[in-house]
């Protein structure tokens, strides 16, 4: 809402006169009126929704979230079965909308920088092929994507007792692609500990080391470092788990592949599609970007003796960020929300699976409620990570 | 204070059409007279219940309900509008009003006649839930289906016995679940899943129209729930609920009467008073129902009577009269008297 308009420097104001002539009454008015308005508009919209359920004797209420679901997931992070309750299954659907949101920013970022980067390049075929990637993938609708990768899948791959096998362990077949995982022993939970620890003292070092440079004007081998902590460290706690190699294979019972690890036809469709289209559009902010910092920057850079990586890192890099930030929060808002597409391959996210609750109990208005708030929630979760690091890399004026 | 006097006026225009939206529930059967025509919510294409032909006509079992309802109110069987709908969309379809009769081979269970603001009022076919699978899967019974990928189409009883059955039955299965039939069956087809399940007329309507290949998919024999189809009206508007109950019993017991679309004109002078009832001659049937006295007559000479219209729409498809065949002959189909 705007603010009241009322300077203190004005000279004695005159008694306020009650009349609509003073802009301070008309624009306490006009406020008034707007508020009143709306809120008029949303108690009207309230109020004959729940007259209307409860002339037709529709439930309501967020009850049958206690109830038993009674309907199975296939992908599920968390157990579940269909004796738990429609909350849980809620939480499967997010934690599924999750997973797959983080991961097709995570690749779509990379084959975005990748293309963008690409496109730029002095290799003439190089720069065709990017661009022409990018302007067949951002003009073809998401869905009809998904729908091609789905029926790729599962139309050309053989069923799973004729699965195709690259490697041994891993097998390819209309039921997904499976894959030996490591198996059940202590090691490699301490081995996960050991690449957290190393992690952290990565991050603790390089603080260090910068504020040393910045004092002493001494470098410190930091990326050495850093591969001896995050991975040494965990090859350390391996050798010391007693180097243990038990692999957890998939293995062909009955109808299915049993045990490994497994990517399913649908998983695989939705990641595909996402991270395909998505990075056509980052490519394109990437792009833009690099193009944004000005010659003249890395001209005096090389002049000042600069090599060419370093040129990159500290020079063009933290300028382009700026530029690529913003839009690139909106690409990874657009993920989030159309990995909602999902439904359409049979992906349980958690439009498919709030979509089948409120089909199961007919609460409608609470379904599409909850969907609402997930993604309101993901979404501005999203962008306030964002705009807080956006504003950390934004040029500093003074 | 012009300003103020033009945004108080908008105001009050919007409020008042708001206002206007919010009228008293006007009864079906006034809303369908008035529009001329009845919307009906039926499958988006199951062959044998309701699918449009290579003309572009819908043709089916659940569409002959429909008819029917048009011939009873208008005279003319043909004064319907199809809306098809996903097993997803079905009930908030009929809640919130965009169709007058939910005619989508829709399971009756308390659960859904109670807390979704609808009432079904007749079974207009007997079914049981069922597995189709490849013959060259090698399966011969459902209980032999532990650990398989099985397709399914959410929000429908259906996917709620499937997890019940492997539950009560101590084994595994992965559900692939996709809203489109034609999706989830073309997923099942694909190889994607070893089952594919729906109910018994589903899965024979599905089997059907794979035309030559139909003998490379075999229905397991096993009948896993009772699934009674039925259509179903908005809660509360008794009304319409018994027009379009009576519309269906009017069909049963034309059967039960021998009276068919083809002979009905020449059975106009019948002695039996229960056809002379029947073909409007006596009684005040119609005028009990709101309707003209011969709705009954309309009903039959247009659309026909259930075995009709059953010999016309479900055989084809593969499936005999079975439970579905009239109580007099064995079956369960049952009419309260039109009288």
């Amino acid at each position: 809402m705007a603010s009241i308009p009322r300077s203190s420097r004005r000279p004695a104001p005159p008694a306020v006169r009650l009349s609509l002539s003073d802009p301070f009454v008309r624009s306490i008015v006009y406020q008034i009126l707007v508020v009143g308005g709306v809120a008029l508009i949303i108690w009207y919209l309230v109020s004959n929704t729940m007259t209307n359920m409860e002339a037709r004797k529709i439930a309501s209420g967020f009850d049958f979230l206690n109830r038993e679901a009674g309907f199975a997931i296939s992908e599920h992070s968390i157990d579940y079965s269909p004796a738990d309750t429609y909350f849980r299954a809620l939480v499967v659907g997010v934690l599924n909308t999750l997973l797959i949101a983080v991961l097709g920013i995570v690749l779509a970022t990379i084959l975005g920088t990748v293309i963008g980067i690409g496109r730029l390049a002095k290799n003439w075929l190089i720069a065709k092929v990017c661009s022409v990637y990018v302007e067949v993938m951002r003009n073809l609708p998401l869905a009809v994507q998904l729908f091609f990768w789905y029926a790729m899948i599962i139309e050309n791959l053989p069923g799973p007792r004729q699965a195709i096998s690259p490697l041994p362990g891993v097998f390819l077949s209309s039921r997904g692609i499976m894959v030996p995982v490591p198996g059940d022993d202590p090691a490699y939970g301490w081995m996960l500990i050991a690449c957290l620890i190393g992690v952290v003292a990565t991050l603790l070092i390089s603080r260090w080391a910068r504020a040393r440079q910045a004092a002493t004007g001494q470098q410190f081998p930091m990326m050495r470092a850093a591969a001896g902590l995050i991975l040494g460290l965990p090859l350390l706690a391996w050798l010391a788990g007693g180097a243990p190699t038990t692999l957890d294979w998939p293995e062909l019972r009955g109808f299915n592949f049993q045990g490994g690890g497994s990517m399913s036809p649908e998983f695989a469709a939705l990641l595909l599609g996402l991270v395909t289209y998505t990075a056509a559009f980052i490519a394109e902010i990437v792009r833009s970007g690099i193009l944004a910092v000005s010659h003249g920057q890395t001209e005096a850079a090389s002049a000042l003796g600069l090599r060419r990586s370093l040129n990159l890192r500290l020079v063009v890099l933290p300028q382009a960020l700026r530029v690529i930030i913003p839009p690139m929060i909106s690409q990874y808002l657009n993920i989030t929300k159309n990995s909602s597409l999902a439904v359409l391959i049979g992906y349980p996210d958690i439009v498919s699976i709030a979509n089948t609750a409120l089909n199961q109990t007919g609460q409608a208005i609470e379904g599409i409620a909850i969907i609402m708030l997930v993604y309101l929630t993901v979404s501005l979760s999203i962008a306030v990570f964002g705009n807080w690091y956006n504003k950390r890399l934004a040029l500093v004026e003074r | 204070m012009k300003h103020l006097g033009r945004i108080a006026a908008t105001a009050a225009i919007a409020l008042g059409a708001l206002a206007g939206t919010a009228q008293a529930q006007q009864s079906t059967v006034d809303a369908v007279k008035a529009k001329g025509f009845v919307q009906c919510g039926v499958n988006t294409g199951l062959a044998g219940f309701s699918a449009p032909d290579s003309q572009g006509v819908w043709k089916g079992l659940d569409v002959d309900m429909c008819r029917g309802v048009a011939a009873a109110v208008f005279g003319d069987a043909s004064k319907v509008r199809y809306t098809g709908l996903t097993a997803q969309q079905r009930f908030t379809a009929l809640q919130s009003g965009e169709v007058d009769i939910l005619a989508r081979n829709t399971t009756w269970t308390l659960q859904r006649d109670t807390s979704l603001g609808l009432d079904f009022v007749a079974v207009n076919f007997y079914d049981g839930q069922g597995f189709m699978v490849k013959n060259s899967l090698n399966v011969k019974s459902a209980k032999e289906l532990n650990g398989a990928t099985v397709c399914v189409q959410p929000g429908t009883t259906t996917e709620l016995n499937l997890a019940d059955y492997f539950r009560a039955n101590r084994m595994q299965f992965k559900p692939v679940v996709i809203e489109k039939m034609e999706e989830v069956v073309a997923a099942y087809l694909a190889g994607r899943c070893d089952a594919y399940t729906t109910d018994m007329s589903g899965l024979a309507s599905t089997r059907s129209a794979q035309g030559a290949n139909a003998s490379q998919h075999l229905i397991l024999p096993d009948v896993i729930s009772k699934e009674p189809l039925g259509p179903a009206v908005r809660h509360g508007d008794n009304k319409w609920a018994d027009i379009v109950r009576w519309t269906f019993n009017v069909m049963v017991e034309a059967e039960e009467m021998g009276l068919t679309s083809a002979n009905i004109d020449s059975k106009m002078n019948d002695p039996n008073p229960g056809i002379q009832r029947l073909v409007g001659k006596t009684g005040d049937m119609g005028k009990q129902l709101g309707l003209e006295n011969n709705w009954s007559y309309n009903i039959i000479k247009q659309v026909g009577n259930y075995g009709e219209s059953y010999e016309r729409n479900i055989k084809p498809i593969g499936l005999e009269r079975g439970v579905n065949e009239l109580w007099s002959k064995g079956g369960i189909m049952y009419a309260p008297p039109v009288r």
